[in-house]
């Protein structure tokens, strides 16, 4: 668990993060989002240690971070960078050995893992050789990304991972991300300025402005119980599309109708409805079977998108 | 060299295999001096580099610094060496290391501030220390940036080292500036080629290193340190101790004339196993005793003020040079009154006046012109000028004191006697640059000795010059007109005194060890071996 309070940084007279405070459960994904400026990258890099805070505090697991040496804490703690920040004079294998390297490994158990995370990764073996510059941008990604897993942090601090991805690469990153169960056991803190990004991979989002934390909660409260106006224009261009990825299908259960076809793609109800919406084109069903605990409902297309609908309707009005 | 009086017009590559001994030592001693400097100029330049980019605020001071050493010239480097550091190896190191700085350290600090900032921070945030950070990351990606350093401080150094021989460092400087001194092209080329081919040699060498790839690299650091210090141990392999218990200097001019060096050892038999030096360090290294016997100028005004006694001259191999305006013909055409002009000065400077007027510029430091106007005021022929507008009188001069008091008193008595205005272009190196610049019309005068005329620049057969250097007039009138015949350039009057090689020690010791003549030097030497 991630404790911060009272945290500041000033540059000069900027109160680049200006006493901000927040918790951050065991296995939850966090996503910081806001406008550049806003502080978010500086909250992130305080956590490691890269920028040393003005005030405040920041505990991992009960341990303050400033009673230990920069250099172990980091060690503990995944990071991922936009532009990768891979060492151009290693080949990929070198990359992702650093970490384990520097925590003196045996050369056995390093390859081992590297080895794991490859094939988790879609990465190919040949690849390990390669040097980062021969590599495309979305498989340099997933080389950060090994790099931070190898040595199993339970922390991942990720600044802006898929930024620099074009929109292509990144829907199928984003898959991929939310599939790897590597991910499923880690702390994380991701910071981005993309909307989408943030409802999609967040468990709660921390919408920032000017150093300050404006809200922070599920996507579900930003969208339908926005604190102000600041949280409600932020997000008002994109709503629709947000909605569909905040809601998801066992918020709307009650809502959808009993089919006897049966379908031949099995879902599990915690999914958006984004998802299932994306799953009839991409596995090209008519019909998905959903389980919500005990039980199962074949649903077509258009019954998930009236049952949204009357969802939406019912927040509105209330 | 000057012994090839006659015969045929010897060949470079004649040269080159008969100086073979010489040239593989010099070129020895070039590739050790840049070397060594340049390694102790990375031991220095790559961590100051390191330490700036830590300290930002002192970037700006020391790459200030090292652009100033940068812009000194390489003359004064090395005369300002001097003083602190003697003669010989460890000042020509020490200036070859401070020009070897300036790319060293601000490619270094370059190479590691251009490290791509991301790169930087992924290191940082893994968990690396700074010295982590620094060898596996920082020095390795800049390594590209450094070499390039590295690789222009290695040309800078390979030509900068040719100025080494002026302080008894050697080098291929000896061949060169010896040439210059002695007009002799092969002597210069054979040391001019050689240093250009070090220069290119070692730019390719080091230009294949830098764009290695990035894999090979680090097999590049380690074997890029090792290379250096083979290539810089080459200087102690050649460089044997001097024998003899008397220390010899002489200038490279000296080292390689008939009636320098190779006189010494074909008429004397004398073998002192000089160590080469530029004259203007040479006279204060014998004051300061790392030198015993020098040679020098019978008419020098250091010989006053650094206690030393000239030895006698007993079997004359030392020709008579006296000293006369040298005119081309056409420039006595075109101003008439330049001739009778010049010769107000003939006759009137002894040995002892010439040497009493260079102690006072070489020792008192007094300026030439001073010095010049005080003689001819005190000879009654200083007149006031009479800013002429008839044309401008170009005087040259060598790059020594009296030169520089001749052309100061020509150039005031054409000022004050005729119509005409002087533009000097003093400092034109040694005899051949000099000659050759009367030769092309670039100056119209200089003042010229019979004996360098005869030997340096004439250069007839050992037989002529024999039956010419023990007669100071037969020397006189053979110069003058062989010069019109040869150049249509013209010998004045001579202008009294005779400015003779000679060999020179310290007058205390002289005496302590009674020596006197040239021949006692040798018996002394002789009585010791």
């Amino acid at each position: 668990m991630i404790k911060v309070e009272q945290l500041s940084k000033h540059f000069c007279d900027i109160k680049a993060v200006d006493n901000i405070s927040f918790e951050v459960a065991d296995n939850e994904k966090l996503i910081l989002l806001g406008t550049s400026g806003c502080g978010k990258t500086t909250t992130l890099k305080m956590i490691n240690r890269i920028i040393e805070p003005t005030s405040g505090t920041i505990f991992i697991d009960g341990k303050n971070i400033y009673d230990q040496s920069p250099e172990l804490l980091r060690r503990g703690i995944g990071y991922v960078l936009q532009n990768n920040g891979l060492f151009p004079h290693y080949t990929v294998a070198e990359n992702i050995a650093i970490v384990p390297q520097l925590l003196k490994w045996d050369s056995k158990r390093i390859e081992k893992r590297i080895a794991e995370l490859i094939e988790k990764l879609h990465l190919s073996k040949d690849q390990l050789k390669a040097y980062p510059n021969e590599l495309s941008g979305g498989q340099q990604q997933r080389v950060g990304l090994a790099r931070a897993l190898v040595a199993d942090p339970p922390v991942l601090l990720m600044d802006e991972p898929f930024g620099a991805l074009d929109n292509v690469t990144r829907s199928k990153i984003h898959a991929e991300f939310k599939a790897l169960d590597e991910l499923k056991r880690k702390t994380i803190i991701m910071v981005t300025h993309d909307v989408q990004e943030a409802f999609e991979l967040g468990d709660r989002i921390s919408l920032m402005d000017k150093g300050k934390i404006v809200q922070i909660g599920t996507p579900t409260e930003l969208l339908y119980k926005p604190v102000n106006l600041f949280v409600e224009s932020f997000l008002k261009e994109q709503r629709l599309q947000l909605e569909f990825k905040a809601v998801r299908i066992k918020d709307i259960w009650a809502l959808l109708p009993y089919s006897k076809k049966v379908g031949n793609v099995n879902l599990y109800a915690d999914i958006s409805v984004w998802s299932g919406m994306e799953s009839f084109k991409s596995q090209q069903a008519d019909y998905l079977n959903i389980t919500h605990g005990d039980e199962t409902r074949s649903v077509g297309f258009e019954q998930l998108v009236t049952a949204f609908y009357k969802y939406q309707n019912g927040r509105t009005h209330e | 060299m000057a012994a090839r009086m006659n015969e045929h017009q010897q060949t470079l590559w004649e040269f080159m295999q008969q100086q073979s001994d010489k040239l593989l030592m010099q070129t020895m001693q070039h590739i050790g001096l840049t070397f060594i400097s340049l390694i102790i100029a990375v031991m220095i330049g790559l961590p100051l580099g390191i330490w700036i980019t830590r300290r930002r605020y002192f970037s700006g001071i020391v790459l200030g610094t090292a652009g100033i050493l940068q812009t000194i010239p390489s003359i004064a480097l090395l005369g300002f060496m001097i003083p602190l550091l003697g003669i010989g190896v460890k000042p020509a190191i020490v200036a070859l290391l401070l020009y070897a700085l300036l790319p060293i350290i601000r490619n270094t600090y370059t190479g590691i501030t251009g490290v791509d900032a991301a790169v930087k921070e992924a290191a940082m945030a893994m968990g690396m220390n700074k010295w982590q950070i620094l060898f596996k990351v920082e020095l390795p990606l800049a390594m590209s940036v450094i070499l390039a350093g590295i690789r222009t401080a290695t040309v800078i150094n390979v030509g900068v080292a040719t100025l080494a021989s002026y302080i008894a460092a050697g080098g291929l400087g000896e061949f060169i500036f010896g040439g210059i001194s002695l007009n002799n092209t092969n002597m210069i080329l054979a040391g001019a080629i050689p240093a250009a081919l070090l220069a290119i040699l070692f730019d390719f060498l080091l230009s294949r290193l830098q764009y290695l790839n990035l894999r090979k690299l680090k097999t590049a650091t380690v074997t890029l340190p090792l290379l250096l210090i083979i290539l810089a141990s080459v200087y102690f392999i050649p460089s044997v101790a001097y024998g003899g218990k008397l220390k010899a200097g002489f200038t490279p001019e000296f080292m390689g004339r008939q009636d320098g060096n190779l006189g010494l050892e074909s008429k004397y038999g004398l073998k002192v196993h000089p160590i080469v030096i530029s004259d203007a360090v040479m006279y204060k290294a014998a004051y300061e005793k790392q030198l015993d016997v020098i040679s020098g100028y019978s008419t020098d005004g250091r010989l006053k003020a650094y206690d030393l006694i000239v030895l006698d001259d007993d079997k004359k191999i030392f020709p008579p040079y006296y000293a006369a305006p040298i005119v081309r013909e056409d420039a006595l055409k075109q101003f008439p009154d330049l001739e009778k002009t010049l010769n107000l000065l003939s006759g009137k400077i002894t040995d002892s006046i010439m040497s009493d007027l260079n102690y006072r510029t070489d020792y008192l430091h007094q300026s030439p012109e001073k010095v010049a106007e005080d003689f001819l005021r005190s000879h009654d022929l200083l007149k006031p000028s009479r800013n002429g507008s008839n044309g401008i009188v170009r005087i040259g001069s060598k790059i020594f004191g009296e030169q520089y008091i001749l052309a100061s008193m020509y150039t005031m008595l054409i000022r004050g006697y005729t119509d005409y205005d002087v533009s000097t272009k003093t400092g034109l190196g040694g005899t051949k640059i000099c000659f050759d610049a009367l030769n092309n019309n670039q100056i119209d005068l200089y003042p010229e000795y019979t004996g360098t005329g005869l030997l340096a620049i004439l250069q007839p057969s050992s037989k002529t010059i024999d039956s010419l250097t023990a007669n100071k007039n037969k020397t006189y009138d053979y110069v003058a007109s062989e010069f019109k015949k040869k150049y249509n350039i013209k010998w004045l009057k001579p202008i009294g005194f005779n400015n003779a090689y000679a060999l020179m020690m310290r007058e205390r010791q002289a005496k302590q060890l009674h020596i006197k003549t040239i021949s006692d030097l040798k018996r002394y030497l002789e009585s010791n071996q």
